[in-house]
């Protein structure tokens, strides 16, 4: 009878020729653990401490000075603007790599990753060195009297050109996975090319859409480099939330820096539930597009 | 409706995957193009459907010029390998769409709608799924939802890319003598490709044959089959065993023994290859006067109620066996066993001169 317990399912067997002995994985999990306490949690949970050190009223004050709720309805604004641009920028290159057979299409792929790859203080001085008073284009925006260096219109390029990656990035693959035989079928079947986007392609990547939008919008609110680099530092018109930050704590001005240092601390915290979510529901996605 | 194709030719960088194809296709026939992959046939029939575009050539339709018109509004059916069923849709929806698309003023009412796509699903005997989503269906089922799909918006002509090609065997026998019963009652122009030649001749009125980006032969089931008009043909459809042969005046020689052809009189001493399918061949135990080919068994298999011999011939440098089918009643008669001898004789065959062949270096040699 003994003989019949011995015999392990397949899975099983699987698992514990795989497995390393008990103390690896004791480290490995610790040090994993240790790391992200270290580095992420005692950081995180500081940020809030601080930010309320000196009682909720300082808090509010902080988030309600002019000059920080400028900051923060600039940044909601660069927002705004940047991550439907790359909506349409990253469903547009996506569709067109993932679609379309061209020459040069690496390339693009390549130009892609550019802003991933670059230091963001490089691409805000390169936007200095395009619109800035001394930059090639720089006379000729003096004569039309347009402002775009340390002004709103160089943070939202800078933060744009940053974030460019995201969307585009999370589609190309699962655009590409996806093939083109629905679009097909629907164009046979007499849809339009409207039709055909808003019906067939549009609810296929909705996930991988959203997925990508929400880290673009993360990036967006929080980039410092390229926008630092433009924006002049002007308090209360050309300041964003994390050069807000900056400055306060350049000040001295602890309890106020990381008061709205904790607004975007919650914001990546808010992304990161987000995030969580939409994996979650992309998985049951793609389980029923797969079985 | 009609379709003609007209010298098409199409080119992918440097790969041909036309050249100068003309094809006429009957009004109400099943039409079947067979080839192996890469002999042209897929961008054949996307190009009828107008998914491809053309470098030279012509579609027409019913006699009048459609190659510069739009897929969308050729009102073809058009069925994919993979169903390319609308994943997040439901079967109705699936179903539905080609009529829900259209322009308001032809667009159907709802429940002209729901009536008809709920007709298509009965026609297609998967009314229950109407509520599922493709990923709850079988592989089976897809594709009929697919065919409904294409039928929906009552197109001109039907085309299938290869319909049943992800199917496991058994699924693919019911369903194309289902196609083939669904054609006959609804009279629907259609074109399926296949690189499954028992499919090909199964299923369609016509077959025809592709290689290479050229038609190697239009006919029946039954003339393709039987008299195939290239060596490839022969090749392609069903076991073959090739035999070196020698040309002359109209008659030829297999070692020793001599056949009429009279379609090759002015051959002057021609080097040929002659094509024997497994059941042209007679078995013989002994030599009964007229001459033949002495070889061995090297191999018995009864399969139902034939019996596949190998042989090998005998003072041969060529060890390729030959392939031979006789009935179960003959193998009684002769009680062979491996290691016989055995004299044969082609009961029918055909010539193919030398240059019309490439690659046949498995023939046997006299």
């Amino acid at each position: 009878m003994t003989a019949m317990t011995y015999p392990l399912s397949a899975d099983v067997q699987k698992q514990q020729a795989m497995q390393e002995p008990a103390w690896i994985r004791m480290f490995l999990i610790g040090l994993t653990l240790i790391f992200l306490t270290l580095f992420l949690f005692i950081p995180l949970i500081s940020v809030f401490y601080e930010a309320f050190k000196k009682g909720a009223d300082v808090y509010l004050a902080a988030i309600t000075d002019p000059d920080a709720v400028a900051a923060i309805k600039l940044t909601l604004t660069i927002a705004a603007i940047a991550v439907p641009l790359n909506l349409l920028f990253g469903v547009a290159a996506a569709w067109a790599i993932a679609k379309f057979e061209f020459r040069g299409k690496n390339l693009l792929i390549t130009l892609i990753d550019l802003p991933f790859s670059v230091s963001p203080v490089v691409s805000g001085l390169i936007y200095v060195l395009v619109f800035g008073l001394q930059g090639w284009f720089g006379s000729w925006l003096a004569e039309h009297d347009m402002k775009i260096i340390f002004a709103v219109p160089g943070i939202v390029l800078a933060t744009v050109f940053v974030t460019v990656p995201f969307i585009a990035r999370e589609l190309i693959p699962l655009m590409q996975e996806q093939g083109t035989e629905e679009e097909e079928a629907a164009v046979v079947l007499g849809a339009s090319g409207w039709q055909t986007f808003y019906q067939v392609t549009l609810p296929n990547i909705k996930w991988g859409l959203l997925y990508g939008a929400i880290l673009c919008n993360a990036r967006a609110m929080g980039e410092f480099g390229a926008v630092s680099v433009v924006s002049g530092h002007i308090r209360g018109s050309t300041n964003t939330m994390p050069l807000h930050v900056e400055i306060l704590y350049n000040e001295y001005n602890f309890a106020a820096a990381f008061a709205v240092a904790s607004l975007l601390a919650l914001l990546a915290l808010v992304t990161l539930a987000l995030k969580t979510l939409i994996e979650f529901r992309n998985q049951q996605h793609q389980q029923r597009g797969h079985e | 409706m009609s379709i003609e194709v007209l010298n098409l030719s199409k080119q992918f960088g440097t790969f041909t995957a036309l050249h100068d194809v003309s094809l006429q296709v009957h009004s109400g026939e099943l039409l079947a193009l067979l080839g192996p992959s890469g002999s042209g046939k897929t961008t054949l029939l996307r190009v009828i459907a107008g998914l491809e575009t053309t470098d030279s050539g012509q579609v027409l339709f019913h006699g009048e010029d459609a190659t510069d018109q739009h897929v969308r509004e050729r009102q073809v059916g058009f069925v994919f390998q993979h169903y390319a069923l609308f994943r997040n849709m439901t079967i109705f929806e699936n179903v539905a769409f080609g009529l829900r698309v259209r322009p308001k003023k032809f667009r159907p009412s709802n429940t002209e709608i729901r009536e008809r796509v709920m007709k298509l699903l009965h026609l297609v005997q998967l009314d229950w799924l109407a509520d599922r989503y493709p990923h709850q269906l079988s592989g089976g089922q897809r594709q009929r939802i697919a065919l409904a799909r294409a039928l929906a918006v009552e197109p001109k002509v039907l085309l299938l890319d290869e319909p049943f090609g992800a199917l496991d065997a058994k699924v693919r026998k019911e369903l194309r003598s289902w196609l083939r019963r669904l054609h006959d009652d609804m009279h629907i122009t259609s074109v399926f490709v296949t690189h499954d030649q028992e499919e090909a001749l199964e299923v369609a009125d016509r077959v025809v044959v592709m290689n290479e980006g050229r038609i190697e032969q239009i006919g029946t089931p039954d003339e393709v089959y039987e008299n195939p008009a290239s060596p490839f043909v022969y090749e392609f459809l069903g076991n073959v065993n090739l035999f070196h042969s020698r040309l002359h005046r109209g008659r030829a020689w297999i070692g020793a023994i001599e056949v009429e052809a009279p379609e090759h009189a002015e051959a002057e001493e021609v080097a040929a290859i002659a094509y024997v399918r497994p059941h042209e061949i007679e078995v013989e135990r002994k030599q009964n006067g007229d001459a033949a080919l002495a070889a061995l068994v090297v191999h018995v298999l009864s399969v139902g109620p034939i019996v596949r011999l190998e042989l090998v011939r005998k003072n041969d440098i060529d060890i390729t066996p030959i392939q031979v089918e006789i009935s179960k009643e003959r193998f009684r008669e002769l009680q062979l066993v491996k290691g016989d001898e055995v004299f044969i004789k082609p009961r029918r065959l055909s010539l193919f001169p030398n240059h019309q062949n490439k690659g046949n270096e498995t023939a046997q040699a006299c």
